[in-house]
């Protein structure tokens, strides 16, 4: 098995005329956890999407878990997206109303039928992996606080065993502290499984939180990357150095500054 | 403009719970009264319906209150036993459009790009058509009978179940669980099964009420001009043929059947519309009120009595349900002050601030011991125009506060022209100096762009000019800056602690970060479950480890902030 799961190489993304994504770069080694960081619009999200195969790439070479993604069969291609998962954003529209938990899950591990009866063990076993009880399989979402709705969305993203795990803005709908139980919950996991995972946030506190890699995008383009440490310490881009300087937590936060 | 909305604590159970109403309660009934009269009246009256008497052509008289036909037959029973045949045709039309209009909504949902616009358009050149007229085409080809008339009205009927779960299907398949279930592998059509069908019951049930009643009426047509049931087998329709001609001898004849076709159609659409009713939750939520509480002592120190807003003892409750959402906060702001309200959503933040502005959402009621903005009782009758002035507001999301169809200049003025009797110049300059105080670039074309012309970031600054346009006393922002990237966060702050500094504007700043709040604020309301837990006067003390209250401290571990490495050494 290769070191390097994840690799991307210039990779172009056109919307029409605009040009979404420009020459990115990212590669990410087993085990290992990538942060993508950026305003609305940079083109995280599209980056993720590039990276299951939902957006085609006008140019440069997408390789993840062995398989060329942009060259990938309709059957290659689906089987690639059983080994990688997505974790979507909105813990209220991420769940069907009208199926039980463990419906959900059951569909994440048998997509055609669907059966709960033969996972149920395993259902039970991850709704406690991710802080639920097991006997709340049988409930609907509307039952769920957002939190454990995001649990669930995780046990569902996970309980597939997954070589690639994006999580897409997963707590940004989050409360605070629910958002920092949530955090939590994913570095045990990451821990104990040692999930390879691509981390997008526009939160930079949260992505230093959980990532060992930070790449920063700018209108598509990559303006700086590396290991999380050296980036949020000695930042050379003005762009990733304005993104730490709104932190209201940071430093060199102030009000007072004359708006741009 | 929105209004504040008591998203965080409507209960999701309580949103899901179903809410019976009047009309659909009188709907049911009726309609449970229609379809026993379809059970039994066959057996009791069907003789009697047949039986040729010598009294023909009655009016109405002791026996025969609704007379007899031209045959003698007594047209109460002929009623009475018509309804069978009349809501089983109806029934039946109604059963088959829906499953084949259901099915063909899926199956264009289902299809490749260009069979599905195909399909659409389809869908709508049959809609344009009048169903009506669709029916007696189809009836005419088909040649006269029951069983053909059902076809035609089903065959006319298509096409609005049809669009209406190409519609639903569309939208539902944009929600994640949909693109997630797709991700995963799941088969075309049993996504279609299992995620989007389940979820399209509410309104397709809806549907089907109204196309019923719609069914019933038509078929009745059908039968009228005699394109439907044959002798001897009649339906509302044929009776109604039948005693129309008499409608200059024996009126009364025709009291029957018209009332039925009423009564039957009216009962499916009181359905309808009680169940439309009842899935809209806001349609039948109780008109929000602010009430005085008086003779209780004030939670505050007569220092603050002459503060700018003083609330006391807000108290807001749920009308439907009885329960608390905010008990007894209360709580000042000084004139050129910044309040923070933090919490949860489901604190009550929000709630608290919408009572200040008077801009309840219905279903809730307030009292309040005090609410005084200056010298004004906010509890009294206060005429629009003077809240408008003095208290400016500003939402979390500006993309849904502005109205995509019309200019910022257009909608932004409304305020100034409705509520402070500007003309349209003077608004449009009022709106331009308040664009420069902002320091919007290029204001004067700002206020001829839309809003989807703009940053998010540049729409939140005109929300802000338009709501310090009016030079208000008090600006409530809530969580202004949610929406919106952390760079742009920062020159909206910046905005506002400007203008508080310049003209003394005071602050009401609701948010959920911390961190952002202990940056721009002067003292900060920490609220748990409609409650203020803690008071923080001094910003230095707003940390883990000198906040007093557990559920600050919380709240504040929580709060993810950037390590830098000289922090971490």
């Amino acid at each position: 098995m290769s070191d390097t799961l994840v690799n991307v190489t210039d990779l172009n993304v056109h919307f029409g005329t605009s040009h979404v994504l420009q020459d990115v770069s990212v590669s990410l080694g087993t085990g290992r956890t990538v942060g993508v960081v950026g305003e609305s619009g940079s083109g995280k999200s599209t980056l993720a999407k590039a990276l299951v195969g939902v957006v085609p790439a006008s140019g440069g070479e997408i390789w993840v878990d062995g398989l060329d993604v942009r060259l990938a069969t309709r059957r290659e291609l689906a089987q690639y997206r059983r080994r990688i998962q997505m974790i979507p954003q909105d813990p209220f529209s991420s769940l069907s109303p009208r199926r039980t938990i463990a419906q959900t899950l059951a569909e994440a591990i048998e997509p055609g039928r669907g059966r709960v009866r033969p996972y149920q063990d395993r259902i039970a076993h991850w709704l406690e992996r991710v802080g639920l009880d097991a006997s709340m399989m049988h409930r609907y979402p509307h039952e769920f606080s957002g939190g454990q709705r995001q649990r669930i969305a995780i046990a569902r993203g996970l309980i597939i065993d997954p070589s690639f795990v994006i999580a897409d803005e997963i707590t940004s709908a989050l409360d605070v502290s629910v958002q920092a139980q949530v955090l939590e919950l994913l570095a045990d996991i990451r821990e104990s499984l040692g999930l390879t995972m691509m981390f997008i946030s526009h939160n930079l506190a949260v992505v230093q939180h959980v990532s060992d890699d930070v790449v920063v995008l700018y209108r598509g383009v990559v303006v700086e990357a590396g290991p999380v440490a050296q980036i949020f310490s000695s930042p050379q881009h003005w762009y990733t150095k304005a993104l730490l300087e709104a932190d209201p937590g940071s430093p060199g936060f102030t009000l007072d500054a004359p708006a741009a | 403009m929105t209004e504040i909305t008591a998203h965080a604590p409507a209960p999701v159970a309580a949103r899901r719970r179903f809410r019976w109403n009047g009309t659909l309660v009188t709907g049911l009934a009726m309609f449970a009264a229609v379809i026993l009269v379809a059970i039994i009246a066959p057996f009791f009256y069907a003789d009697q319906a047949a039986e040729l008497t010598g009294e023909s052509s009655l009016g109405s008289v002791p026996g025969h209150p609704l007379g007899t036909d031209t045959l003698g037959r007594d047209m109460l029973a002929r009623t009475l036993v018509a309804t069978r045949t009349t809501v089983l045709m109806a029934l039946a039309a109604t059963a088959l459009a829906a499953a084949i209009g259901v099915g063909f909504g899926i199956a264009v949902w289902l299809a490749p790009r260009r069979l599905r616009n195909l399909g659409l358009r389809l869908i709508e050149f049959f809609i344009s058509y009048p169903g009506l007229l669709l029916a007696i085409i189809v009836a005419a080809i088909l040649g006269q009978g029951a069983i053909n008339a059902v076809i035609a009205v089903a065959a006319a009927s298509i096409a609005g179940f049809a669009r209406l779960t190409a519609n639903l299907a569309s939208g539902i398949a944009a929600r994640q669980y949909v693109s997630t279930a797709r991700l995963l592998g799941v088969p075309a059509h049993r996504i279609a099964l299992r995620h989007v069908l389940p979820n399209m019951a509410e309104p397709m049930l809806i549907i089907t009420a109204q196309a019923f009643a719609g069914a019933l009426v038509e078929i009745s047509g059908l039968s009228f001009v005699g394109l439907g049931t044959q002798a001897p087998y009649f339906d509302y329709g044929t009776l109604l043929a039948d005693s129309l001609s008499k409608i200059m001898t024996n009126p009364i004849l025709l009291v029957g059947p018209a009332l039925a076709i009423v009564i039957v159609s009216m009962s499916a659409l009181f359905i309808g519309d009680g169940l439309a009713a009842a899935a809209n939750p806001r349609s039948n939520a109780k008109q929000s009120q602010l009430t005085l509480r008086e003779g209780e002592t004030s939670a505050l120190s007569p220092a603050d009595d002459d503060a700018l807003l003083v609330a006391d003892g807000v108290t807001v409750t749920h009308i439907e349900s009885g329960r608390e959402l905010v008990s007894d906060v209360s709580f000042t702001i000084r004139r050129g002050e910044i309040v923070g309200i933090v919490g949860e959503s489901g604190s009550g933040k929000s709630l608290t601030a919408s009572v200040a502005s008077r801009l309840l959402a219905d279903g809730l009621s307030a009292s309040v011991r005090r609410l005084t903005l200056g010298d004004t009782d906010l509890t009294g009758k206060v005429p629009p125009a003077e809240l408008a002035s003095r208290i400016g507001l500003v939402y979390q999301d500006p993309g849904t506060a502005l109205n995509p169809a019309l200019t910022l200049g257009s909608q932004l003025s409304d305020v100034l022209r409705t509520r402070m009797g500007m003309n349209r110049r003077e608004a449009r300059r009022a709106l331009l100096a308040a664009f420069k105080d902002v320091l919007m670039p290029d204001p004067e074309g700002r206020l001829r762009q839309n809003p989807h012309e703009l940053s998010g970031g540049m729409n939140q600054r005109a929300m802000i000019a338009s709501a310090m346009s009016v030079k208000p006393e008090l600006l409530i922002a809530d969580e202004p800056t949610t929406a919106l990237d952390v760079t742009v966060q920062r020159e909206v702050l910046t905005l506002i602690n400007r203008l508080n500094t310049e003209r003394g504007t005071a602050v009401l700043f609701i948010s959920h970060d911390l961190g952002v709040v202990r940056r721009l604020c002067d003292r900060v309301l920490v609220m748990q479950r409609g409650q203020i837990v803690e008071q923080i006067d001094d910003m230095d003390n707003l940390t883990v480890e000198r906040a007093a209250h557990p559920y600050t401290r919380q709240l504040l571990a929580a709060t993810p902030s950037v390590r830098l490495e000289e922090d971490k050494a």
